[in-house]
């Protein structure tokens, strides 16, 4: 298991393109990001992450827009 | 010849087609209802081919089959419930493997299932090259390519179905289909698995053993809840704890992964990229709709051109439909003597034509109306808009999300007040439930359309139109930040939301919307609205004054005085002390009263009442006779008040169900009519200050 620095997705900056580590929620929450193809290990790029409002992200080739507070609890490499 | 009937059911994610191809395997062939005991829309449609009658189900857009939401279990109970002879995913081509996830858990309930990977078109100008023969193996279902947009693959959709439905009920053993999820938890899933099949036999027939103990090791509530048997449920505990040790993260997340692996693996060997540009044309867009300087602007601007639209363009029918109406009433008069005192002429005359005529002839309005939120909908435009306010909806303690059953409030509050479902936490759907009548309806659309041009030049029209909608804007946001800080306290929880690419909608699917809520406004005016006219119009018939108080009179001050002496004119009568503050006089007093019913209400009433009433009946119509007895101060704040005053009864009723309390129906119906008061109070007082 590779153990590199952890962050969360919150300070991605635009246009970078980060992997899940893991996702910080409940269980319901988490299975329901997992079927919107959100999981460990897939790759997301951050198209928008104005300070405040929305944040988008692009996974498996669909536009997302996540709550803030999401944002916070998805922790990427 | 008897046709063999076969039910089928379309599941897929939201944004993939599926309401097109229902739309092209159905066409106008649909009823609209609801799943029982909840109000998830619940679309039926038939479709007749090669002596099959077959009839499609729409299952609410899913993105897998949990327990988390409504929509997934509906769906998913509709699967095992109601046993549809084939199960039709709607997979969006260009969008593969998330599209895919939704297939892969209807592989594991081992139904019989036809894949129809639509927008394949797109998906080739993508660069996209499929093998789908391999993949077809692989996904252990036939695929068809399909482009509902253009009608492409709807025989070749038909014939797999059928084949499909013929092959099941040739194999008598039939092998089941699953997804490999490795040892580890392939050895706990046996395990589950030999304790159901021992313990839970039932159950087991019912979703079979696989399917059970897969849902099990996820701890799906709804699954979990229905095993009694506590050794299964000690051995589903022992599994998660031991599989949580090995991996360091929860068994449902390991099996979400190994489904993304099993898809990924598939489409490796099967799919070809050539170009990767999925999002070029819809970028383009989304930085300028999105854009954080214009984003808000251009939102307000399209509201706006839409209002404009429904109001300029809908003008022309409208006035075609008023004209037959005042035809049609004048053309029964006619089998009547002049001056006879006939009940059943007034009846069919003032009563029928004049109530439901009131409200048909504005269809052309809210049919333009449902046309370009149908529009706004089904191009994807709708998620940015929420997008868009996100930013603003936070600030009141909301998010995006909640906009969109508010900008469906503007149609309608009843679907909006079911849209809210889009919302998982319950103080925000509250919040929301409580605040949408607040956005103006089609049906308050009737009644801004009947005073504005009454009282207002031309010129004023769109602009007071467009402010209307806008304090009921504000009103609303004011209301959800009151209502944040004192009954609905409490963190705004994060959300997920899809912004699908930009799409060139059919004109038949939109034609196909606007149909169906024209229909239902339709429906409404023939049915509860027709009834309503009816008993208004004996309430404001009976009693009759005796014969002796109408002597001496002419014709005209008998009518006044008949109307003044019935039921509705006491009411109204009764309330005016209370209303005159505010500018009205009995007679919109009676209307207010009958709007309560259904908000067109308003409009036919008043035109019974001044029908009845009115001084000169001939070739006055209902805005004339307005214009000449109020002022435009009085006609603003009729506009007012009925923007914001108690919620109709349809409305009344679904906030009940949705909420699941009398309570908070009780306190929104109240609640808005103090509100109403106060507003319209301060208003005219001011007002009259200025002009009068």
């Amino acid at each position: 298991m590779e153990q590199k620095q952890t962050r969360s997705l919150s300070t991605v900056r635009d246009g970078e393109t980060v992997r899940i580590a893991r996702v910080e929620a409940g269980r319901g929450l988490n299975s329901r990001l997992a079927s919107m193809g959100l999981v460990p290990n897939v790759q997301i790029k951050v198209v928008n992450n104005t300070h405040p409002g929305p944040f988008v992200i692009i996974v498996k080739g669909s536009k997302m827009m996540l709550g803030r507070g999401m944002a916070h609890k998805i922790m990427v490499i | 010849m008897v046709l063999k009937k076969i039910t089928v059911a379309i599941a897929g994610n939201p944004n993939s087609g599926k309401t097109t191809i229902f739309n092209m395997l159905t066409g106008a062939r649909q009823h609209v209802g609801n799943y029982p005991g909840v109000t998830v829309e619940k679309k039926k449609g038939l479709c007749r081919y090669k002596g099959y009658e077959i009839t499609f189900v729409d299952l609410p857009g899913t993105y897998s089959l949990t327990a988390y939401s409504i929509e997934e279990l509906i769906a998913r109970n509709f699967i095992i419930d109601e046993q549809p002879d084939v199960v039709v995913d709607i997979v969006d081509a260009s969008n593969i493997e998330r599209n895919l996830y939704l297939a892969t858990q209807l592989i594991e309930m081992n139904v019989p299932l036809v894949l129809a990977f639509n927008m394949s078109d797109i998906a080739r100008q993508r660069g996209m090259v499929f093998d789908i023969k391999q993949l077809s193996i692989l996904l252990q279902s036939p695929i068809v390519s399909t482009v509902a947009s253009k009608g492409e693959g709807k025989p070749e959709l038909l014939d797999a179905v059928i084949e499909i439905h013929l092959r099941r009920g040739q194999d008598t053993v039939q092998h089941t289909k699953r997804i490999n999820y490795g040892d580890e938890i392939e050895t706990e899933l046996a395990n589950i698995e030999t304790l159901i099949c021992t313990a839970e036999k039932q159950l087991m027939e019912k979703y079979g053993s696989r399917w059970l103990a897969v849902k099990l090791l996820e701890q799906d509530s709804d699954i979990t809840e229905k095993i009694k048997n506590k050794e299964i449920l000690d051995a589903v505990t022992a599994s998660t704890e031991h599989l949580r040790g090995i991996f360091g993260d929860e068994p449902e997340i390991i099996m979400a992964d190994r489904r993304y692996g099993f898809i990924s693996g598939a489409c490796q060997e099967t799919i070809k990229t050539t170009v990767e540009s999925r999002h070029s044309t819809s970028d383009m867009i989304d930085t300028v709709v999105t854009n954080r300087m214009l984003g808000l602007p251009i939102f307000l601007a399209l509201m706006y051109l839409v209002f404009l639209l429904t109001f300029k363009v809908g003008k022309y029918p409208m006035e075609g439909l008023e004209l037959f109406f005042g035809w049609a009433g004048r053309s029964i008069a006619g089998f009547w003597p002049i001056d006879s005192e006939s009940w059943l002429r007034s009846l069919l005359v003032d009563g029928v034509i004049a109530g439901v005529g009131g409200v048909i002839v504005f269809l052309p309005n809210i049919l333009l109306l449902f046309f370009v939120i149908a529009l706004l909908e089904d191009s994807g435009y709708m998620a940015r808009a929420a997008f868009v306010m996100d930013r603003l909806m936070h600030k009141i303690g909301l998010h995006g999300k909640s906009f969109i059953p508010m900008l469906i409030g503007f149609g309608c509050s009843v679907p909006a007040i079911i849209a809210t479902r889009i919302l998982e936490n319950r103080r925000n759907r509250l919040t929301t439930i409580m605040v949408i009548p607040l956005m103006s309806c089609g049906a308050r659309l009737t009644i801004y359309m009947l005073i504005i041009p009454a009282f207002f030049p031309e010129v004023w029209r769109g602009p007071m139109l467009w402010l209307i909608y806008l304090i009921g804007i504000v009103l609303a946001i004011i209301c959800i930040k009151v209502l944040r800080l004192t009954v609905f306290k409490g963190e705004t929880i994060p959300f997920v939301m899809e912004l699908p690419p930009y799409r060139m909608p059919t004109f038949k699917s939109l034609c196909i919307h606007t149909w169906q809520r024209g229909w239902m406004y339709l429906r409404k005016a023939g049915t509860i609205i027709l009834a309503i006219s009816i008993l208004l119009w004996v309430a404001s018939s009976l009693p009759k004054p005796d014969s002796k108080s109408l002597k001496g009179l002419n014709s005209d001050q008998a009518r006044q005085v008949s109307l003044k002496y019935s039921l509705v004119g006491r009411l109204g009568q009764a309330i005016e002390p209370a209303l005159r503050p505010l500018g009205f006089d009995w007679k919109i007093g009676t209307a207010l009263i009958g709007a309560t019913a259904a908000k067109e209400v308003f409009v036919s009433q008043l035109a019974i009442v001044y029908a009845v009433g009115g001084e000169d009946a001939g070739e006055m119509t209902l805005r004339d006779k307005l214009q000449a007895n109020y002022t435009p101060l009085t006609g603003f704040c009729i506009i007012l008040f009925c923007l914001i005053y108690a919620p109709c009864v349809v409305t009344v009723v679904m906030t009940k169900q949705e909420t699941g309390s009398w309570r908070w129906a009780l306190f929104q119906f109240f609640g808005l009519t103090v509100l109403a008061y106060v507003i319209t109070l301060i208003v005219y007082q001011i007002g009259s200050l200025f002009i009068g």
